[in-house]
């Protein structure tokens, strides 16, 4: 089986992201920049799957290809998944950051020439937080589509039919589905604790392939719906006082109303 | 302009997130249905029928539905999406699952978790986990939208609209297997007016959940977890709060030995009001906080259980 996972260039998860003065975004310039955390969790897993580690099945996975859209540092997002375990990279390359509909019909013609039985990918990307891609191409590839997936088993259903069994994080506790493949499974915190690349697989990954294409190459309509008015900078809480002790507290929060 | 709000349904009646989804709803016009779907779901339709402000209830029931599979979903909703020019749902993990899938289905952008509506058309959203706030025109005739519930206020009851039946999807190529929820009689995190978290100070499972369970029990409070606790194995990953957790806004957030990473900050920094109980008085979350206590967390909490009463 063939998993195709789709990975992002982020701003690292640790870095505090700020505002431009003049009110276009945010400042990317010289800031660290890392895979998306929750594209991480979905390379992991498919590696996993591939290596037959923990309940997959030996075999269960035999070819994983990374795709990113984005700038051509984005090569070094790729160069990371192909250090984990996966075996060739695409980049389309975009200097415009496109919007998730944009994303999704691109990531579709990437699947239609592909064929993946799988697309593995993280349930949002820590910049936009629109948590929207994976659902928009499931929809557009008339596939099934499981969220937030905080197991994933790959398994044949009853009419020989593979199928992956999810078990979503939902509000409230836990959903299990069974999707006949091909499906999106989109990938939640919980599933697993990304590794660390070895040397010696970083140094591997050197010579793996990355495919570099353009936007271009795909004929996909990506021009923006939305229109970026301003962003700025949340309002800024200041700190308050310092209270004596619990009981203070206390009646203090009751003075506001909370308690 | 008409506007469609997909309940959230909690069994018999709708959760409190869909009254606040038709108050942004009704910024964008006076003409707001509210669509349930579900199984068996006629008493919560007649649920949604009270709330205030709300023109007719339509009510669309199958298997699938009743799990709110996103295709059973997304094909009943792209089937009435012709007579209405936005679609609201709240963004709880349901809508989050299905209304991304409709946008597409529809070649609408969607947009994602909105807090404010500016007009008709302009929006303003969170992004970079709420470190910036992004004002968006949406270029599209019809607009799919999912609404950040505690950032509105609630719809108030004495409506008496009409409930319509309408066609339901069945599920697609992904088929229910089994629900496991969280029988707490603790509030979800995401939903709870009071969230007490722990940090990595608690230094075990053990000491977490005897600081931090009796204190939430007496506050009708959610547990909550900065990262640094839950990668330490002292809470559940669940529990996390911070930007690749959950991102919380509660009437009070009581944070007991938390220093205040970026990466929590991010998580509860809209939070009404903020306390932090630290033995740093230096810790970041001090910066953010309403009011702080600086002490060790071991007599701090027994003191506040005393004060509580």
């Amino acid at each position: 089986m063939k998993v195709l996972v789709p990975v992002k260039r982020v701003i690292d998860y640790n870095v505090k992201a700020r505002v431009k003065a003049d009110q276009t975004g945010v400042d990317l310039a010289n800031v660290k920049m890392s895979m998306n955390p929750f594209d991480e969790i979905a390379v992991e897993e498919a590696v996993r799957m591939k290596e037959g580690k923990e309940h997959h099945a030996a075999g269960t996975v035999d070819e994983i290809v990374v795709v990113s859209i984005g700038v051509t540092q984005a090569q070094e997002t790729i160069r990371t998944a192909l250090a984990m375990g996966a075996d060739r990279g695409l980049l389309i390359q975009s200097d415009a950051d496109l919007e998730p509909l944009a994303v999704a019909k691109l990531l579709k013609a990437v699947v239609d020439e592909e064929k993946p039985d799988l697309v593995l990918l993280g349930k949002q990307s820590i910049d936009g937080d629109n948590n929207a891609v994976g659902q928009m191409l499931a929809a557009l590839l008339d596939w099934p589509q499981a969220t937030f997936a905080g197991k994933i088993v790959i398994g044949g259903g009853p009419n020989g039919e593979r199928r992956a069994t999810v078990t979503r994080e939902v509000d409230g506790g836990l959903q299990t589905l069974s999707a006949a493949l091909p499906a999106v499974v989109s990938v939640d915190l919980r599933l697993n604790t990304p590794r660390y690349a070895s040397l010696p697989n970083i140094m591997k990954a050197k010579k793996k392939e990355i495919a570099v294409k353009a936007v271009a190459d795909y004929g996909v309509d990506t021009v923006p719906r939305l229109k970026v008015v301003k962003v700025t900078a949340p309002p800024q809480r200041s700190a308050g006082i310092k209270v004596a002790d619990a009981a203070e507290l206390v009646s203090r929060l009751k003075i506001v109303g909370v308690l | 302009m008409a506007v469609l709000v997909i309940a959230d349904r909690d069994g018999d009646t709708v959760r409190d997130s869909t009254h606040k989804t038709v108050t942004a709803a009704l910024k964008l016009s006076g003409d707001v249905d509210i669509l349930v779907i579900g199984q068996g779901s006629k008493a919560a339709a007649d649920a949604a029928a009270k709330i205030a402000g709300v023109r007719k209830v339509l009510l669309a029931e199958s298997a699938g539905l009743g799990h709110q599979l996103a295709e059973a979903v997304e094909a009943t909703v792209v089937g009435l999406a012709g007579g209405y020019d936005a679609i609201l749902s709240p963004a709880t993990t349901d809508g989050k699952n299905f209304m991304p899938r409709i946008a597409a289905k529809l070649d609408v952008a969607p947009i994602s978790e909105i807090i404010e509506v500016v007009s008709n058309d302009t929006f303003v959203r969170p992004i970079y986990a709420g470190n910036a706030l992004e004002t968006i025109q949406s270029g599209d005739a019809k607009k799919v939208i999912t609404v950040r519930p505690t950032s509105f206020d609630a719809a108030g009851e004495g409506g008496s609209a009409k409930v319509e039946t309408v066609a339901g999807a069945d599920a697609g190529k992904a088929a229910f297997v089994s629900d496991e929820m969280v029988k707490s009689d603790r509030p979800e995190l995401g939903a709870a007016k009071i969230v007490v978290s722990g940090g990595r100070a608690m230094g075990s499972a053990e000491e977490f959940h005897a600081v931090m369970d009796p204190l939430a029990d007496r506050l009708g409070a959610a547990v909550g977890a900065s990262r640094a606790a839950v990668d330490a194995g002292y809470a559940p990953n669940d529990y996390q709060v911070g930007q690749t957790g959950k991102v919380v806004a509660p009437a009070l957030y009581i944070a007991i030995g938390i220093s205040g990473a970026i990466q929590h900050l991010a998580g509860m920094k809209d939070s009404k009001v903020i306390v932090a109980i630290n033995k740093d008085a230096d810790a970041p979350i001090f910066q953010v906080a309403d009011y702080g206590i600086v002490g060790d967390y071991k007599t701090v909490v027994p003191e506040l259980m005393t004060a509580l009463g």
